[in-house]
């Protein structure tokens, strides 16, 4: 049965789960926060997002961070809907 | 480290994670392109930093005190959660599922991490990770047991996988020994993870 | 609502590539419908941009452990409840 790298359940794994607290960091808070109020403005919503996510090739999505996974989605979703230019993000981040 | 431009480019130092600049670049461009007004995403920062267990801890104190508003909680989850003047967040329906002497639940997200973030505050990142996912639904009694809870061979488990819209919380067992604490009292036993279900409540502290 | 408590379904084995939130270990598995929730959008089209109405039925559906991984050693029971919706169920026996 063919599934996406997302579809987690059943999946035979040696990684131990890692039981450590982990306060977000402001930038987590912040892309969570994104992605909030672009829902309710009614530009991208949560299952866009997942669907964003899942688009990820497999080894970037396992290797990302879960909020890295987040950003990953909306820069992929809003350059679809053309809310971001190509590129534009890389050419902002870089400064 | 790079010079401040007054214009739009974030000082950054080396020390700053690629994702933190990617994440406040995209917070600079939707701002700049007015698809997001600056207001909007405070409030949803304010908004999830506010989210603490500690609600969900009430509902199930009350539910233990108060048999009928444990009937409506298990009715209406989400409802019963306003009734308390409580945020049960934007999912239209909240399932509260009671553990009793015979059915244990445990909640689990396998195809991303859907959590009832309203009355529980942020998940914890092993909630999230791709283990836990993977392993809740085919090894769920393994998985508890690294948490340090076995469950006995007579009890019923369940493993709830959030699919959908619906979000689920555990109400707990009420410890023994608990008859004498006050509703706050009770509340303060009931941790995020006996609501996720895998953990039981603390227990109450020998005097 | 087609579906009804304590009947048994079964879950489709059909690919589908695009957005869907059916998990893969539960497809062609038998189980037992355990709840029947309101309906709600379907978040299969809501993924490209639609309105994804009209809104679909859905239910908490649970499946045996042994049903759902008949090769691995019995290890204590449990049953996996999850949302699922209509459109991906038949009735079974």
């Amino acid at each position: 049965m063919e599934r996406g790298v997302h579809d987690r359940g059943g999946l035979p794994t040696d990684e131990p789960i890692d039981r450590s607290e982990h306060t977000l960091e402001d930038w987590e808070v912040l892309t969570d926060a994104l992605v909030g109020a672009l829902a309710r403005r009614g530009v991208m919503n949560v299952d866009e997002l997942r669907r964003g996510i899942e688009s990820m090739p497999p080894e970037e999505y396992v290797r990302a961070s879960y909020y890295e996974r987040w950003l990953f989605s909306m820069e992929s979703i809003l350059t679809e809907k053309g809310v971001l230019a190509a590129g534009e993000l890389d050419r902002r981040a870089a400064g | 480290m790079s010079e401040h431009d007054h214009d739009h480019t974030p000082i950054t130092n080396g020390d700053e994670p690629a994702a933190a600049v990617r994440a406040r670049a995209l917070e600079e461009l939707l701002v700049e392109k007015g698809v997001l007004r600056p207001e909007e995403i405070r409030a949803g920062i304010d908004w999830l930093v506010s989210r603490t267990p500690a609600d969900g801890a009430r509902l199930v104190a009350r539910a233990w005190v108060d048999p009928e508003f444990k009937r409506r909680l298990l009715a209406d989850a989400r409802s019963a959660a306003l009734e308390l003047g409580l945020d049960p967040g934007p999912s239209p329906v909240v399932v509260a599922l009671a553990n009793t002497e015979t059915v244990h639940h445990m909640i689990v997200c396998t195809l991303c991490s859907c959590y009832p973030r309203a009355l529980l505050g942020p998940p914890p990142a092993w909630y999230k990770s791709l283990p836990y996912r993977s392993r809740a639904v085919s090894d769920p009694r393994g998985v508890l047991a690294e948490f340090g809870l076995e469950i006995g061979d007579d009890v019923e488990l369940r493993v709830v996988d959030s699919t959908a819209d619906i979000r689920y919380l555990v109400i707990p067992r009420r410890p023994p020994g608990t008859d004498e604490l006050s509703e706050e009292r009770l509340a303060a036993l009931v941790t995020r993870d006996s609501m996720i279900g895998v953990a039981q409540p603390a227990e109450p502290a020998l005097a | 609502m087609t579906y009804r408590v304590g009947e048994p379904v079964a879950v489709a084995t059909r690919a589908h590539g695009g957005h869907h939130r059916t998990p893969s270990y539960i497809k062609g598995k038998t189980g037992r419908v355990e709840r029947v929730h309101a309906a709600f959008r379907n978040p299969e089209t809501r993924a490209y941009g639609d309105d994804g109405l009209p809104e679909m039925p859905l239910y908490l559906v649970s499946f045996a452990r042994s049903e759902l991984w008949p090769d691995s050693p019995a290890d204590g029971g449990y049953r996996v409840y999850v949302d699922v919706f209509e459109h991906w169920l038949e009735g079974a026996r």
